[in-house]
């Protein structure tokens, strides 16, 4: 019998939905589970501390998984020490590739950000101006301390170099089966590329209109999800539901599309796009029959950026 | 740098067809506008992608100009439309973004008018003077 692949997994400043849908391999898990030997996923699955990661050989874990965002300096030493003890690393899910929703928050400054969190919501009493620091003395001895808040958001692929990306948020189950199961068995694309069918969501909507014989029509109108119900089997694009369904990667299957809600980009940029906001800005923009209902899209950096702000040209708001 | 040796570095991305005919009759007639002005010839302002416009702000452009043909005057019939819906997309972005909107700026210049070209080209310049140095500096560090 071969000897077992030794993986490690890592969230970083993620929600925990990637590891859900790792979890929801489920049946898959078992089948690949005794080629697997798990050295390093705390917290949630094995009882492993940051110091045992630390001190294993470099270069002696042969696939590790990374979810999640780089905010805080904890984040950024764990995903570091993680690129130099694996000799595959993969950015598992949109935080981890591109920033995802996390890194939203790059639109507002640290400051701002502290000032909501601890001063100005309704429900804050904080008399004293209590905020973290990353490190305080308590009863004159003890010194205790805390990660370092940057100030932005990162993603995992641009503090390390990363072997393999994937998208979704999180990404489905399968996906993520396909995925192991092409690293376990050596079928990989070159280093550095997205582990993807390369195709477009719309490729694999039902929704497109291309794929039912018709021709596409331009947009006359923006609508929001709450406003009315769009049409059976029709593009939410065509409809004026906007839809990054055109520069998204379409390994989901169109999932969101078919039960009435357009796609918002979580699986990353379709190959060749540089920057997946700007392109949703040429690709929208250019299916509509009017300038003028670009007025009707509230906050556009929030709208196309949702899962990508921080892999942007700009990366984020600046000051 | 010292704020009095600065000149803007403006780049104008300019239509094959009109807007660079435009700078060429500009040229021929003598007009006379700043050498801050960089232009780079693109097939169809239809053809510029928004990236385009946004790598040159973050690699320290100071000011960006599209120029296409007035609308009805496009060579492939309705790419300078185009440009319009990408480029007010693009605009209300890049002020979510915190890009000053000034800094971009979209003009229908014709091969005739060379006079307009030059003008447009000393007012940018002078609006960009106003607004001072892209904050993102030189090479993309903000």
């Amino acid at each position: 019998m071969p000897e077992k692949v030794k993986l490690a997994y890592l969230l970083a400043g993620g929600c925990a939905g990637c590891d859900m849908a790792v979890v929801d391999l489920s049946e898959t898990l078992l089948d690949v589970l005794p080629q697997l030997e798990i050295v390093f996923w705390a917290p949630t699955v094995a009882d492993v501390k940051y110091k045992d990661l630390e001190a294993m050989p470099d270069g002696s874990i042969d696939v590790g998984l990374v979810a999640g965002m780089v905010r805080l300096s904890e984040q950024e030493h764990m995903v570091k020490v993680m690129r130099r003890k694996c000799k595959t690393l993969i950015a598992l899910g949109i935080c981890a590739s591109m920033g995802g929703i996390p890194g939203m928050a790059n639109m507002h400054s640290k400051k701002e950000i502290f000032d909501t969190a601890y001063f100005d919501t309704f429900s804050t009493d904080n008399p004293e101006g209590v905020v973290p620091r990353t490190n305080c003395l308590v009863d004159g001895k003890y010194e205790l301390t805390l990660p370092d808040f940057y100030e932005k958001v990162r993603s995992v692929a641009s503090v390390v170099d990363v072997d393999y990306l994937t998208g979704g948020c999180p990404p489905h189950h399968s996906f993520i089966g396909a995925a192991l199961t092409a690293v376990l068995e050596g079928k990989l694309p070159p280093r550095g590329s997205w582990l993807t069918g390369g195709k477009a969501v719309c490729d694999v909507c039902k929704r497109n209109p291309a794929l039912q014989g018709k021709e596409r029509e331009l947009i006359q109108d923006i609508k929001r999800v709450t406003d009315g119900e769009p049409e059976q089997d029709k593009c939410l694009l065509q409809e004026g539901y906007i839809c990054l369904g055109p520069v998204t990667q379409g390994d989901c299957n169109a999932q969101c599309p078919n039960v009435n809600m357009p796609c918002r980009g979580c699986g990353g940029p379709i190959p060749g796009v540089k920057d997946f906001g700007l392109r949703a800005v040429s690709a929208i923009a250019a299916s509509m029959t009017d300038e003028k209902l670009v007025d009707k899209i509230d906050c556009p950096a929030k709208l196309f950026y949702r899962y990508s702000l921080p892999s942007s040209i700009l990366g984020g708001k600046l000051k | 740098m010292a704020m009095s040796d600065w000149k803007p570095n403006i780049i104008v991305f300019a239509c094959n067809w009109c807007t660079y005919q435009g700078a060429d009759l500009a040229g021929s007639l003598r007009y006379k506008y700043p050498s801050s002005i960089n232009i780079i010839r693109v097939p169809c302002s239809g053809a510029l992608e928004a990236e385009y416009i946004v790598e040159a702000l973050n690699k320290g452009a100071d000011g960006v100009l599209v120029g296409g043909c007035h609308p009805g005057d496009c060579h492939y019939k309705e790419g300078n439309y185009k440009a319009l819906r990408r480029f007010n997309l693009l605009h209300k972005l890049l002020e979510d973004m915190g890009v000053e909107p000034e800094r971009v700026r979209l003009e229908w210049i014709s091969g005739s008018e060379g006079k307009r070209f030059a003008e447009v080209m000393n007012d940018f310049d002078a609006v960009i003077r106003k607004l001072g140095p892209n904050p993102r500096g030189r090479n993309g560090n903000a």
